[in-house]
C-alpha cells in the first residue's frame, strides 16, 4: 500500500506548478509586478493593489475550492469582518502598527471561521453552500443594520502603519505619486508568501489528504483519517487567509462598508478561480487579474458595467471549463502530465456519495 | 395586547411569503437538483412586474395574473434556455451562472425602471382596516395577503401530494432514474417544475410589493432567509418549508419588535442583539440537533 507521505516526496500536488518552467514562470510575473509601479501611473498601481487582494481571497478561497472540494459563500464574510476589526482597533486618526492589526484580524477571522465552519461541515453539497451563505449574510446584517462599524455608510479607518524593526514608514511623507506604492508592496509580499504558505501545505500531507478528500472522502474515512477535521483545518486555514485579504484591504483602501461582508464577495472570489482554471492554484491570480481587467473594461466601454459582467461570467462558465490556465493545456505541444489533465477533463467528482473515477483508477 | 396580535398577524402574513419563495427553491432544488441563486431576483422581478403594471393600468388586480403568467413564462424559458444544461454541472458552476443572472437582472431591473425606491398602491377595493376588537384593526390587504398565500400553498401541496403529475415529481425527487425508466417525460417534469417555481417566486413579491415598495437588491435578503428557511424545513421537502417559514416569519418579526425593548443596558443590548439573529440562532440550533433540517430525510 502506498502511503501518501510517500506520494508527497515523488511529485508536486496537481495544483502546483509541475516544472522548473512553471516556477520560473510564477518568478518571472512576480519580477513584472516588482517593477510595475515604476512605470504605472497611481491608478493602475491601484488597480493592480486591488486585484492582488482579490487574489489573496481568490488563493485562500481555492484551498477549500479547488484542494479539498468544498464550494463556501462565507468566506467573503471572513474577509469583511477582518476589514472591520483594523476598523475596530484603529478607528480614523488612531493608527496602529501592521504586526498589531494583522494577527489580531487573521485571528478574529479564524475564530469566526472555526465557529461557522464547525456547524456548516455538518452539511454537506447544497446544505454546505446555504449555510455557509446564511451564516455569512449573518456578519453583512451585524455591520449593515447596526451601528458598530458605522452602519449602511461604512466609516473611515486609520490605515495599519507599516512598521519594522523600529522604522515606521508614512505613505504621506512620500510624493504624491508614490503614495500607493507602500500598500502595493506590502500586497505584493504578502501575495507571494500567501501563495508559497498554501504551496507548502498542498504539498505537504495535509494537502494530500485534502486531495484525498475531494476525490473519495469515504475512502479516506474508511482509511482511517478524521476528514472532518481536515476539512475544519482547511476551512479555518482559508477563513484565516480571507481574514488577510481583508486586513489588506483596509490597508489599501482606508475605508469599511458593509459591502465587504457581503456574500458577492465570495461570490466574486469564487468566479476569480474559475476564470483562472479551478486545477490550478495560480489560476486563483490569473482570474483575479482578469476579473479586475474586466470590470474596469465593461466600466470604461458602457455604463452597464453588471450587465457586462453578467454576461461575461456566463459565457465563462459555459465556454471555459478549465478557465484561463486551462486554454495552454488544450494548445498542441503544450499538453500537461497525463495525469493531471485527466483530472481536469473528468472534473472534480467533488462531494458524490460514490466516486466512479475513484474506483475505476 | 392588540400589538402582540397585530405583530402575529405580520409574522405569519411575511411566514407564508417566505413559503411561497422557499418551496419554489426546495422544489428545484429536490427535482432538478440545482440551486438557483437568482431566486430572490425572481421574487424582485415580481414586484417589479406588479409596479409596472399597477402603473400603467390602475390597478394591483391586473397585476397579480400578469405575475403568475409571466413567472410560468420567464421559468419555462431559463429551463429551456440556460438551466437545463446545468443539472450535471457542479456546484460552483451552478452557483456562478446563477450569480450572473442576478447581476444581470438587476441590471436590466436598473435600465427599465431605475435605481429608485417605489411604493404600489393597495387596491382600492382593500384599502380599509377590518376591526378586530374594539382597539385594534388590522389592514385588509395584509388579510388578502394572507388568505391568496394560503390559497396558493394548499393549491401546491395538493398537486404535488394528490395528483398524477405530483407523484411523477415526488418520485423524481426520490429517484430519478426511476422516472427515465418508467417511460415519464422527465423533460417535462423538470420544465413544469422550474416554471411553478419561478412563478411562485414572481407572485409572491407581485403580492409583496404594497407592502414593502418596490427598491433595487430587495431580493437579496429574501434569498438568504429562505435558504434558512431550506436549512430547517429539511432540503426537498415541501411541507418542511411550509411549518419553517411560518416559525421562522413569527420569529423574526416578533424577535425584531420586541428585542429592542431591551436595548439599552448590556446584557439588554445582547439580548435585543440576539433578537435580531433570532432566525440564525435558531438555524444553528437546528444543525446542531437535526443537520438534515426539521423534516429532512437525507443526511
Amino acid at each position: 500500500m502506498m502511503r501518501p507521505d510517500r506520494i508527497a516526496d515523488r511529485t508536486a500536488h496537481r495544483m502546483l506548478p509541475q516544472s522548473a518552467a512553471g516556477w520560473l514562470a510564477l518568478a518571472a510575473v512576480v519580477g513584472v509586478l516588482a517593477v510595475l509601479p515604476l512605470s504605472a501611473t497611481p491608478y493602475y498601481t491601484g488597480l493592480v493593489t486591488t486585484a492582488m487582494i482579490g487574489a489573496m481571497l481568490a488563493l485562500a478561497l481555492h484551498l477549500l475550492v479547488g484542494a479539498t472540494g468544498l464550494v463556501s459563500l462565507g468566506h467573503g464574510a471572513f474577509y469583511g469582518l477582518a476589514a472591520y476589526i483594523v476598523y475596530l482597533m484603529s478607528p480614523e486618526g488612531a493608527p496602529r502598527p501592521i504586526w498589531v492589526t494583522l494577527p489580531s484580524a487573521m485571528l478574529v477571522a479564524g475564530i469566526a471561521a472555526l465557529l461557522v465552519g464547525a456547524l456548516s461541515l455538518r452539511t454537506k453539497g447544497f446544505f454546505f453552500l446555504m449555510v455557509t451563505l446564511a451564516f455569512g449574510q449573518m456578519f453583512f446584517f451585524v455591520f449593515h443594520d447596526t451601528k458598530l462599524g458605522g452602519g449602511t455608510d461604512g466609516a473611515y479607518l486609520a490605515k495599519p502603519l507599516i512598521q519594522a524593526f523600529g522604522l515606521t514608514l508614512d505613505p504621506k511623507e512620500l510624493p504624491r505619486a508614490q503614495r500607493g506604492w507602500p500598500a502595493y508592496y506590502v500586497a505584493l509580499v504578502q501575495l507571494v508568501v500567501t501563495y508559497l504558505g498554501l504551496a507548502f501545505l498542498l504539498n505537504s500531507l495535509f494537502g494530500r489528504v485534502l486531495e484525498g478528500i475531494k476525490v473519495n472522502e469515504h475512502r479516506m474515512e474508511a482509511m482511517g483519517f478524521a476528514v472532518h477535521r481536515y476539512k475544519l483545518a482547511a476551512f479555518v486555514i482559508a477563513g484565516m487567509l480571507s481574514g488577510a485579504a481583508g486586513h489588506m484591504w483596509s490597508l489599501h483602501s482606508g475605508f469599511v462598508n458593509p459591502e465587504l461582508v457581503s456574500w458577492h464577495k465570495s461570490a466574486e472570489a469564487l468566479l476569480m478561480i474559475l476564470l483562472g482554471g479551478i486545477g490550478s492554484l495560480a489560476g486563483a491570480i490569473a482570474g483575479a487579474f482578469a476579473y479586475v481587467a474586466l470590470g474596469e473594461a465593461a466600466q470604461l466601454a458602457t455604463e452597464r458595467k453588471l450587465l457586462v459582467e453578467g454576461v461575461v461570467i456566463l459565457a465563462a462558465v459555459i465556454l471555459l471549463r478549465n478557465g484561463i490556465m486551462g486554454i495552454g493545456s488544450s494548445l498542441p505541444g503544450m499538453a500537461e502530465p497525463k495525469e493531471s489533465s485527466a483530472l481536469e477533463i473528468d472534473g472534480p467528482p467533488s462531494q458524490q456519495e460514490t466516486s466512479v473515477h475513484a474506483a475505476s483508477e | 395586547m392588540s400589538g402582540f396580535l397585530s405583530q402575529l398577524l405580520n409574522g405569519l402574513q411575511y411566514g407564508l411569503l417566505l413559503f411561497l419563495i422557499a418551496s419554489g427553491l426546495t422544489l428545484i432544488f429536490g427535482v432538478l437538483g440545482i440551486i438557483n441563486l437568482a431566486h430572490g431576483s425572481l421574487f424582485m422581478i415580481g414586484a417589479y412586474l406588479a409596479f409596472l403594471v399597477t402603473k400603467a393600468t390602475g390597478s394591483l388586480w391586473f397585476a397579480l395574473p400578469v405575475g403568475i403568467g409571466a413567472g410560468l413564462v420567464i421559468g419555462a424559458v431559463l429551463e429551456r434556455v440556460l438551466f437545463r444544461y446545468f443539472y450535471d454541472r457542479e456546484h460552483l458552476d451552478q452557483v456562478l451562472v446563477t450569480f450572473a443572472l442576478i447581476l444581470i437582472f438587476e441590471e436590466m431591473r436598473s435600465l427599465v425602471v431605475g435605481n429608485d425606491f417605489y411604493s404600489v398602491p393597495v387596491p382600492a377595493a382593500l384599502d380599509f382596516s377590518i376591526p378586530i376588537t374594539a382597539g385594534f384593526s388590522y389592514a385588509a390587504y395584509r388579510f388578502f395577503v394572507i388568505g391568496a398565500c394560503l390559497v396558493l400553498a394548499a393549491a401546491l401541496i395538493t398537486w404535488i401530494e394528490r395528483t398524477n403529475m405530483g407523484a411523477v415529481i415526488r418520485a423524481a425527487a426520490e429517484k430519478p432514474e426511476m422516472v427515465d425508466i418508467l417511460g415519464l417525460d422527465a423533460r417535462r417534469v423538470h420544465l413544469t417544475v422550474f416554471a411553478v417555481g419561478t412563478a411562485l417566486a414572481v407572485t409572491a413579491g407581485g403580492l409583496a410589493a404594497p407592502l414593502t415598495s418596490v427598491y433595487p437588491n430587495m431580493g437579496d435578503g429574501m434569498l438568504i432567509i429562505s435558504f434558512v428557511v431550506v436549512v430547517i424545513g429539511g432540503l426537498g421537502s415541501v411541507s418542511g418549508a411550509f411549518f419553517a417559514a411560518l416559525l421562522i416569519g413569527l420569529i423574526d418579526t416578533l424577535g425584531k419588535a420586541y428585542g429592542q425593548a431591551f436595548a439599552g443596558s448590556g446584557l439588554g443590548n445582547i439580548i435585543a442583539a440576539c433578537a435580531s439573529m433570532a432566525v440564525y440562532i435558531l438555524m444553528v440550533i437546528v444543525l446542531l440537533f437535526r443537520p438534515a433540517g426539521l423534516f429532512g430525510r437525507r443526511a
